[in-house]
């Protein structure tokens, strides 16, 4: 059985384009976590500015994924 | 085996002879019922007709306003569960998206749209995991620009009635303390990014997520039945394990629904209180 690798480069554009935003995920928590460390009590006020963080850098992956499908 | 797999094949996007991936052409609902005609206008081609994406936003506010009328029926002192849910839902809304953002002075004010939007976007987010629909209506990216652009109307309108058209827009397209020559290059730049980009990212993060989410799904289910189906029995356990990543990015995109609609309000309401800031 033979089969050929097909693809486009939207794909690796997207794939390039995921390195930014899963560094800067991983940036933001980090942060969190250690600023939840540092005092736990926080813990509340700290997770709504990660997560709105977190939806801010994943806007671009997802962005990224829903452009390599949908432009030809 | 491709034999038997091909008789029993349903017509669609699978061929007995290759896999086609799941595209953007999945998300294209037809008119039920046939469509009444099709005219032209702005280049494009528009069909009239009744989708169900259309069904499910019609559903989705009819639902809500029934949920929250029967919640806040009764008024009791010492609430039942359906008051308590819809009172815990408001309250969270107007406390921490409403009060903690745009401030104790007035928010009440914006309070009605944010609560709407959120139940409306959860709702039409969580149809995309409720069996027999199974579409998330935001998957389909005209609804979403109607959102955004009312958005954009209520907090461009609401820092205008504040501050007057040319203070608004000196207060978003000059950030406090800059001077000299470098505003030439920041003004067009801030004018860009808070009022011409902002409505465009907060519609493309929502469709872009639903869209996403709903496309990983239908590959993981038409690749495993595929590969249960249509190849040799060596690949039927990869395609029992596709499925159970199914059942698992499923409970995933719950997770997403949840986020994507309390993200968007949450934006929302720090647009509206960047917009009724003070002068610096």
């Amino acid at each position: 059985m033979e089969g050929t690798l097909n693809g486009s480069l939207n794909m690796i554009g997207y794939g390039l384009a995921a390195i930014g935003p899963g560094i800067g995920i991983g940036l933001i928590f980090a942060a969190y976590i250690n600023g939840v460390a540092r005092q736990p009590e926080a813990q509340s006020r700290l997770q709504s500015i990660a997560i709105l963080g977190f939806a801010l850098a994943e806007a671009l992956a997802i962005i990224g994924i829903a452009l390599a499908f949908v432009l030809s | 085996m491709s034999g038997i797999g091909s008789a029993l094949l349903p017509q669609g996007s699978i061929r007995a002879e290759g896999f086609t991936p799941p595209g953007p052409a999945d998300f294209d609902l037809p008119p039920i019922g046939g469509d009444f005609g099709t005219f032209s206008a702005f280049g494009q081609e528009f069909v009239i007709g009744v989708t169900k994406p259309m069904l499910q936003l019609v559903l989705s506010a009819v639902l809500i306003f029934g949920f929250f009328y029967l919640a806040s029926r009764k008024r009791a002192m010492v609430p039942g569960k359906l008051q308590f849910v819809g009172e815990e839902t408001y309250g969270f809304v107007r406390n921490s998206l409403g009060r903690d953002i745009i401030g104790s002075h007035d928010f009440m004010r914006f309070v009605p749209y944010l609560f709407t939007l959120f139940a409306f976007i959860l709702l039409n987010n969580l149809f995309a995991s409720i069996p027999f629909i199974q579409f998330p209506t935001f998957s389909r990216s005209g609804m979403v620009y109607g959102l955004a652009a009312l958005s954009w109307v209520i907090y461009n309108y609401a820092g205008m009635k504040k501050h007057g058209f040319l203070g608004y827009l000196k207060l978003q397209c000059v950030p406090a303390g800059i001077t000299g020559p470098i505003l030439a290059l920041l003004i067009p730049l801030e004018f860009m990014s808070n009022i011409l980009v902002r409505p465009v990212t907060l519609a493309l993060r929502l469709f872009a997520n639903m869209f996403a989410g709903h496309l990983l799904l239908i590959l993981f289910a038409l690749g495993g039945e595929y590969l249960i189906v249509e190849m040799s029995l060596a690949y039927a356990p990869v395609g029992i394990l596709a499925w159970v990543l199914f059942l698992a990015v499923a409970f995933l995109e719950i997770l997403i629904q949840f986020l994507q609609a309390y993200v968007f309000v949450l934006l929302n309401a720090m647009y509206i209180s960047g917009a009724l800031a003070d002068e610096h």
